[in-house]
Formats: C-alpha cells, structure tokens, sequence
C-alpha cells in the first residue's frame, strides 16, 4: 500500500496517510491536531481545507460548506478525502454562519437593487 | 397532550449516501427497512413501534434534517390544531395523503428556530415487528446491531426560543420538562414533552437558524448503551461523546455520527413527569454538569458540529 507525507503549510506539521485513507482519519491516527475535527462524514464543515498542492479523491461532502465552485478551486473537507500523491494544504474554516447569512443577504439586496 | 398531539411520529433525514446511510440506521442502530419509494427515499422502524415508518432517509447533496413529525389523536383534533396555527401567524402547507407511503395527509410549518415540522393523523399501522399480535413474546429474534427500541426525540439548534416556545407550548400543547436559563433568566435551552417522558422535542440557543443536532433512538439499559459503544468501536465508527450520563433528564447516552455526518443518540433511563411536575432547572454556569454530567464540561462539538 502507498503512504503519502500530508503537509500543513501553516505550521509546518506534516503527518503519514495511506492511500485509501481520509487524511483526517490519519491525522489523528498520528496523534496531531491541526485540523478541527468534527461529524468525520462531510456534514458539518468543521474540518474544511484549502489544498494548496496535490491531488485527492473526494468522498460526498456537503455542498453547504463545500460548493461544486469551491471544489474546483481546491477546498474541501478533510474528512472526505483519500490522497493520490503527497499533498499540502491550508485549514480554511467557513465564516461564521451570521456572516455568510449577511453576506447572501446582501447578494439579494444587490441584484433586487439592479 | 393537552391539544391532541400525541407523540413523535416521523424524522426524514437527508444523507450523502444512502448505501452507506443503510450501514449506519439498519445494520449498526438496528432499525428495519419497511418500504422505499420512487424517488428512492427508504422508509425504517424500530421494532417496539406500531406504525410502518418513524425514519425517512432522503439522498441529498447536503445532510440535516427535512422535517421532523407529531402524530395527532383524530381528523377534529388535526383541524383544529391547524386553526390555531394559522392564527399563531404560521404559514401552512398541506401535504397530500400518500406523499409518504401509507401516511395520511400532513400539515406542515416551520418554527420561528427555522426548523420544519408536521402534524398528521393516519399511518399504517403494522404492529411491532416480529411479535404476534396475541401473547406476544417479549422481543423479536434477528434484531440487528443496537437493537434500537424507538425513535424517541430530536435537538435541533436555533435562535427565536421565546417564539418556539409559544408555539410548542400554548399552540400545540407540550409542556416544559426541563430547561436551562442563563443570569439574566433567558432560557438557552428548553426541553419539551407531551408525555410522561423528559423530553419529544428539545431546542438549544444557536445564532444560526434550523440547525439538527441529532435524532435520538431509546435502548432499555446501560448494559444496552456499553454494547452499543462496543459496536461503534468494532465498526470504527466517529464517537461524539459518552458512554456517559446527562444531567438535563438524567439520561443515560452516547453520541455518534452517521455517515453524512449527522448525529445520532442512543439513550437509556431518564427523568419522568407528571402535570403537577415543575419544570427542572439547569443554570448556564453550569452548562457542561447539565449537558456532561460526569465530565462537566462541554465538548467544543456539542455547540458547534451541526448538520
């Protein structure tokens, strides 16, 4: 089985995962805590990263924290996906819930506007 | 069940998989597929309950739950109860009789929490599983997993407790069971019944609206409840909390996630009621005693891991 080095760029901490493990999973296998952990089934948005270089496989995660745009873009939540290559990354956190609200409120008071 | 609610009825929950989902409710909780429908939601019971179906799972792209539902003792009752919830202010829609398989109409509001609830009067009632309907024996063989007993309440998290209140309360008749005031006596936490039991529904304070917490299923023991967290452990599957015990009702539980990332409960014992019960009071200085009770503090994921 093939093992990948997961970095996090942030602070440096790097930990092993094997192939067809979530990289959360190994994450704590290896007793560090550098991502948040939360459900571990791609619901509450808890763990969500930014990859910054490498490649993985996605499990089903919610679109509420992670949109197909943002999946393109290279967020994702830790807890659902599997490495194919050593990987480094970011934790990205989702603005306060209050604030997304704000912010698609203003959306809407916007395009009303136009 | 002052207006004529009688009792939780149905949960419908949205999953990420449903394969996956079927793992988690059928083969580690212990319920028992009973139908699915065309658009591919699959309908479970618990094997102690009368009706067909106390859990609907919905494949979607985002987990939580759809809508949480009270089965009303007749027709007169229902529309009653819908009077008064259209002079409550609340917006109704009326659910046609077999959108859910062999389930009656259904009314449908949302909470001032923002949270989706029904109100409906016929089910199938096809008696509890795997016992006869005379002399029946006191459990059924070829139980799976945890064996659950029943689906017993829901905690979904929202803002506007003051409103949920007096529509739990003064619309549809629950009572206050248990409950959690902070310094200033506003109540962050309330805990409703319509029944001898401590709680059919609960609400915990949260900036966000119409957020689930988790779908509770009753087991008979703490023995049942170790067992439970053997087979979570043996399934590898994410642990919230416990084995442990609450100090809000006093139950005896253990939290887990399902495969979307929604919780799950499973509980034992607990607190009763009787009308001439006072509510019970936790304070929010102690909020990790009244949530924990063993630990005595609050985990991070019990106010912020929502689906």
């Amino acid at each position: 089985m093939r093992h990948f080095t997961i970095t996090d760029i942030t602070n440096k901490e790097e930990f092993n995962c094997r192939e067809n493990e979530y990289i959360l999973y190994a994450m704590q296998r290896s007793g560090r805590k550098c991502i948040p952990v939360g459900c571990k089934g791609g619901g509450c948005g808890v763990c969500r990263i930014s990859i910054i270089s490498g490649t993985p496989d996605f499990g089903p995660m919610s679109k509420l924290h992670v949109t197909e745009e943002e999946k393109n873009s290279g967020y994702a939540l830790a807890c659902r996906i599997k490495p194919k290559s050593n990987m480094s990354f970011e934790c990205a956190p989702k603005p306060k819930a209050s604030t997304n609200q704000e912010a698609s409120t203003n959306l809407q008071l916007k395009e009303v506007s136009q | 069940m002052k207006k004529g609610i009688m009792r939780p009825g149905h949960v419908q929950i949205r999953v990420l998989d449903m394969e996956a989902a079927l793992k988690h409710y059928v083969d580690l909780l212990g319920l028992i597929e009973t139908d699915r429908d065309e658009s591919g939601r699959v309908y479970l019971k618990a094997w102690s309950e009368v009706d067909k179906f106390s859990v609907v799972l919905r494949e979607a792209d985002e987990p939580g739950c759809d809508f949480m539902a009270f089965k009303v003792v007749d027709e007169e009752a229902l529309v009653q109860l819908e009077k008064d919830l259209v002079s409550f202010g609340c917006d109704i829609t009326h659910i046609e009789a077999g959108e859910l398989k062999d389930c009656g109409r259904r009314v449908q509001f949302t909470s001032a929490s923002g949270h989706c609830f029904e109100l409906y009067t016929d089910k199938k009632y096809t008696g509890k599983w795997g016992l006869k309907e005379v002399n029946p024996e006191a459990w059924p063989r070829n139980l799976t997993g945890m064996k659950a007993v029943r689906f017993d309440h829901c905690l979904f998290y929202g803002d506007a407790l003051a409103e949920t209140y007096d529509l739990f309360v003064n619309v549809l008749g629950f009572y206050l069971a248990e409950q959690v005031l902070d310094p200033n006596g506003n109540r962050i936490a309330q805990f409703l019944s319509l029944s001898t039991k401590a709680h059919d529904i609960a609400f915990i304070m949260h900036e966000e609206k119409g957020k689930f917490h988790h779908a509770s299923f009753y087991l008979e023991t703490w023995e049942d409840i170790l067992r439970a967290a053997d087979l979570i452990s043996m399934e590898d599957v994410p642990i919230d909390i416990g084995p442990t015990r609450h100090g809000l009702t006093h139950g005896k539980t253990i939290y887990f996630f399902d495969p979307s990332g929604n919780r799950t409960e499973v509980f034992a014992g607990g607190d009763y009621n009787y009308p001439d019960h006072k509510p019970v009071t936790w304070s929010s200085e102690d909020l990790g005693k009244a949530i924990f009770y063993h630990d005595r503090v609050l985990n991070e994921r019990f106010l912020s891991v929502l689906t």
